[in-house]
């Protein structure tokens, strides 16, 4: 992501300084210390009796510019920019199993249990009555969504888990930048491998389940079942980053993620009192599942969420916890 | 060059670092001393930028950290070995800090060279001892080639051959003119390594001066003296005759005389005049470590069991009529000063131990007289030195004989 437009841009004030301390500091260059502050040498140290042991190890060539502070790499200093930390963070990201394990489970669940529900009511030969056979790759996606949760938490979390976020924010003390890299990655990554399961999952009901009464999906509703399915989910793995930022501990992030999820429809489902009903009635239409079914079907309901409003639900509620995380990284100690 | 001016961080009640202000300059290994829990940890997490201090602040090369347009580039640090992904291999963990700051993946490769990883470049982080993580460490504070480096504690777990290797890449990096910036409990590593030392304690800077000074401030050399001990009246004679003549002489737990404020020939000459031989005579050069021990003696927060004088190196007993330069806290004969548990500066400034004025008027009252010292014994010998060099059975077995042969005596 480096522009390669970009001149390089040695400090001008460092350069100066360079010049003007050339002859200062330039017999230090290489070369044993001739000296310059002999009287503070303690009394034991052998002088360097070791032979110098670092032979892969290039110093700066004897004509490079010595500044003020000292030392001037002979690599050109350029500004870094978010490119720099997407590239550092997609290098993160795969080069980690917890990727490759989450992702995978991911895929396995949706690819799996879609195509077994497929075959169940293939085989069983039940009559759809017009409901779209896009629809039954939900069951595997509500779990395959725990993944893209775990995968979302595990983000942040584990470089604060590990202690790797200091090392992370020495190299780039831009912690917005640090984030913003992070979130979008991730999002990125997860979307893209959920748009292709999803598109596979809906391909393979499509195809198992013709000729059994079933609508014939129309483009849109491709596209939603796919595309929006998958910006659904991704958009909550990002909500369940923002608040493994904020909470910077891995199993707590993962459990109020997962009570997210599955707690509204579980209250709802006990909550038998009357003077409750709409309580109830509320939590129900509004609960993950839900929400996540309403992708998958066109079904207009006399109230709750309909078309797409669960993206935007989502999406405005990730937005404010990801700015909380945001003023949080900023302020906190690491 | 690293730059701090009233530098103060608390943590609610607590203060970690309070008023700190010094300057590490370039060209130099400066030392950055202090016992456990006295701050040194805070204050590199400031000076990067992952703590802010409550009040005050510090620059690097002019700017705040986290203001620098390429900090890797300027300054490298290693604060803690484990700070990395156990499950990401060496050369990942490295390539995702490069790509950071825009460093080429050439560097990477160069780095694992240089700190003798390249064998296990892929090798997942998790598997490394402690001391290859401190390689590792190592590697990504270089990875930038930086003007300025800050390292905590890197000679911590690795082998003799690795703390050389450390040493002698300290010394060369100072050397090509950039500022490096080590802390360590070694002292004798310190000694080897540093040119220049800032010492803190209770979060409170102590020194700030090259190693040599530090010495000189801190310790005072003395002369042991031996007399012949099959004739035991002649430590006394020799004695009084030295303390006539002005010198401080506190005798040791194995026999011998510790003579303070007299030179060696003097020492001599009044035992001949005495008629006193001399079975030993030799001068005794302040350590590091003795310096620094003498100077945080009261500046330290988590102590051991083991009363301090059985540590290597810190001789049993205070050296007598010690004044240690104006510095505060120091405590001769290294015990503990009660009643710290409140101001965490009442500790590190002014008299304790109810003795008023230590430093001011008498020299040397305390080597003879330890006040409040809780450990039996004029001397304070710890009851089983494990490192005493000339540990005579005498001064231990003696509280244990009485009772056996009054036992005996009952038969």
């Amino acid at each position: 992501m480096t522009s390669p437009d970009q001149p390089q841009q040695p400090q001008p004030p460092r350069q100066d300084e360079g010049t003007m301390m050339l002859n200062a500091v330039g017999p230090r260059a290489g070369g044993p210390q001739p000296g310059a502050q002999p009287q503070q040498a303690p009394a034991q140290q052998p002088q360097q009796a070791q032979p110098q042991q670092q032979p892969a190890y290039a110093p700066a060539p004897p004509q490079a510019q010595f500044s003020g502070g000292g030392y001037v790499s002979p690599i050109p200093v350029r500004p870094t920019h978010l490119g720099h930390a997407l590239a550092s963070e997609w290098t993160k990201i795969k080069s980690v199993r917890s990727t490759v394990w989450t992702l995978g489970v991911m895929i396995v669940l949706v690819l799996g249990v879609g195509t077994l529900t497929g075959f169940g009511i293939s085989a069983s030969g039940t009559d759809l009555r017009g409901a779209s056979p896009l629809g039954f790759g939900m069951f595997g996606m509500l779990l395959g969504l725990m993944c893209v949760i775990t995968l979302g938490v595990l983000c942040v979390s584990s470089e604060y888990g590990t202690g790797m976020i200091r090392t992370t924010l020495t190299a780039c003390p831009s912690r917005a930048r640090v984030l913003a890299a992070k979130a979008i990655v991730f999002f990125l990554l997860s979307f893209v491998v959920t748009a292709v399961t999803t598109t596979l999952v809906a391909l393979i009901e499509t195809g198992l389940l013709s000729g059994q009464g079933g609508a014939t999906p129309s483009g849109s509703e491709w596209f939603k079942a796919t595309v929006g399915v998958s910006l659904y989910v991704a958009m909550l793995g990002l909500l369940a980053l923002a608040v493994g930022a904020l909470l910077r501990h891995s199993a707590g992030a993962i459990t109020i993620m997962i009570g997210l999820v599955l707690l509204p429809l579980v209250l709802a489902l006990f909550m038998m009192a009357e003077s409750l009903q709409d309580l109830r009635e509320f939590l129900f239409e509004y609960s993950i599942p839900s929400q996540l079914g309403v992708m998958y079907s066109n079904a207009v309901a006399a109230s709750g969420p309909s078309g797409w409003d669960p993206l935007w639900i989502v999406t405005g509620l990730t937005a404010v916890v990801l700015g909380g995380a945001f003023v949080a990284l900023h302020h906190r100690d690491v | 060059m690293i730059e701090a001016v009233g530098l103060t961080k608390r943590y609610g009640a607590k203060t970690a670092v309070h008023n700190l202000s010094f300057q590490v300059r370039p060209g130099t290994v400066t030392g950055f001393l202090g016992p456990n829990g006295s701050g040194k940890s805070t204050t590199m997490r400031m000076i990067l930028g992952l703590d802010t201090p409550t009040s005050g602040h510090v620059t690097i090369g002019g700017h705040p950290f986290r203001k620098l347009p390429n900090a890797p580039r300027q300054v490298g640090a290693l604060l803690d070995a484990k700070a990395v992904h156990g499950g990401r291999s060496a050369r990942q963990h490295l390539l995702s800090l490069a790509q950071l700051s825009g460093i080429p993946a050439s560097r990477v490769d160069e780095v694992l060279g240089l700190v003798g990883l390249q064998d296990v470049a892929k090798k997942r982080s998790k598997g490394f001892s402690l001391g290859m993580g401190q390689r590792l460490g190592i590697a990504a504070a270089m990875l930038g080639d930086p003007q300025v480096l800050l390292f905590d504690e890197p000679v911590n777990g690795l082998d003799p051959d690795g703390i050389l290797w450390v040493r002698n890449l300290m010394k060369q990096l100072a050397s090509e003119g950039r500022t490096v910036f080590v802390s360590s409990h070694l002292m004798s590593e310190m000694a080897l390594t540093a040119e220049h030392l800032i010492v803190i304690g209770r979060g409170q800077l102590l020194a700030d001066m090259n190693v040599k000074d530090f010495i000189a401030a801190n310790s005072t050399g003395f002369a042991r003296v031996r007399t012949p001990d099959t004739e035991p009246g002649l430590a006394e004679k020799l004695t009084s005759a030295l303390s006539e003549a002005g010198g401080q002489v506190v005798p040791e737990p194995d026999g011998a005389l510790r003579v303070t404020g007299l030179a060696l020939p003097r020492i001599s000459d009044l035992a001949h005049e005495a008629d006193v031989r001399l079975w030993e005579l030799s001068p005794h050069q302040a350590s590091l470590e003795e310096a620094y021990m003498q100077l945080t003696q009261g500046a330290v927060d988590y102590r051991s069991a083991v009363p301090p004088q059985a540590v290597p190196g810190m001789m049993p007993g205070a050296v007598p009529g010690v004044v240690p330069g104006g510095v505060p806290g120091a405590v001769p004969g290294g015990m503990p000063p009660q009643g710290y548990a409140g101001d965490p500066y009442a500790g590190a400034y002014g008299p304790q131990g109810g003795a008023p004025g230590p430093y001011a008027g008498q020299p040397g009252p305390y080597g003879a007289q330890p006040q409040g010292a809780p450990v039996p014994g004029p001397y304070g010998a710890p009851p089983a030195p494990p490192q005493q060099p000339q540990a005579q059975p005498q001064p231990h077995a003696a509280p244990a004989d009485p009772t056996q042969q009054h036992s005996e005596d009952a038969r």
